[in-house]
């Protein structure tokens, strides 16, 4: 079971992805409610999409994009049924990576 | 015995040293990899310098900033960036009053449209800025975002 959700859908010439992924997105700056301790960095740096296995969009995120962050682009020349592949690597070297066509 | 592997480990840091320092002074943009001296900076300027290069973004209204006037929750604003310029090659998200100012860049591929939409944490009320980059210029447009609950630190 992955943890990302992408939806890839036409619409006219442009194809519209968006996805949403589960992550923590820690900063490193915030401190424990109960402990006082700063809670460990843990946040998604690169986000790469393809279409195709053409790299269509990459992002460099910071601890300051939202806890299991959501992400929308556009692109154009898909056609109904290419893949659509959403690949994430965090701080810790973690990564996932999903693939849905375009619908 | 130990200090000949010190010697040795020395000399290798130093070897890397320069060459690491020369990847960081590149823009950052066209950059693959992380751009830890853009996302670790701590004001407007380094984080904006670190990211671009020497060049300030020029104001222009083409680069739209859709984010709500009134966040109430400030730890998940949604944001989306959208412009009518042509060749942008990149697009970078910078909200202005977190520790850690530059907060998401993206590099648009052959493919992409101009045009994207995440969510971002914001520490309190301040401007957020969007980026564009078009080959060697950049233009960017400020919205400013009331925060009534604070986020994260950002």
């Amino acid at each position: 079971m992955s943890d990302i959700k992408v939806r890839a859908k036409l619409d006219g010439t442009e194809t519209v992805v968006k996805c949403l992924i589960s992550h923590p997105m820690e900063n490193g700056l915030r401190k424990d409610a109960k402990t006082g301790e700063l809670v460990p960095a843990h946040f998604i740096e690169e986000v790469v999409c393809k279409w195709k296995g053409e790299v269509v969009l990459t992002a460099s995120w910071s601890g300051g994009v939202s806890k299991n962050p959501y992400l929308s682009f556009k692109f154009l020349g898909g056609a109904a049924g290419d893949p659509v592949e959403i690949t994430w690597k965090d701080n810790l070297g973690q990564s996932q990576s999903e693939t849905a066509p375009i619908s | 015995m130990i200090d000949t592997t010190r010697r040795t480990l020395l000399k290798g840091s130093l070897a890397i040293g320069p060459v690491g320092a020369a990847v960081a002074l590149a823009p950052g943009l066209l950059l693959a990899g992380w751009n830890q001296a853009a996302f670790e900076s701590q004001d407007l300027g380094s984080a904006l310098k670190n990211l671009l290069g020497s060049s300030a973004p020029e104001t222009n209204d083409a680069v739209r900033i859709k984010a709500p006037d009134l966040a109430e929750n400030g730890a998940v604003v949604p944001v989306t960036v959208e412009t009518s310029l042509p060749n942008v090659t990149a697009i970078a998200i910078v909200a202005v009053g977190n520790e850690r100012p530059l907060v998401a860049s993206f590099v648009l591929g052959p493919a992409a449209l101009p045009y994207v939409s995440t969510r971002v944490k914001m520490a309190k009320t301040a401007d957020l800025i969007a980026v564009v980059q078009q080959g060697e210029r950049s233009f960017s447009n400020t919205k400013n975002v009331k925060v009534t609950i604070g986020g994260c630190g950002g």
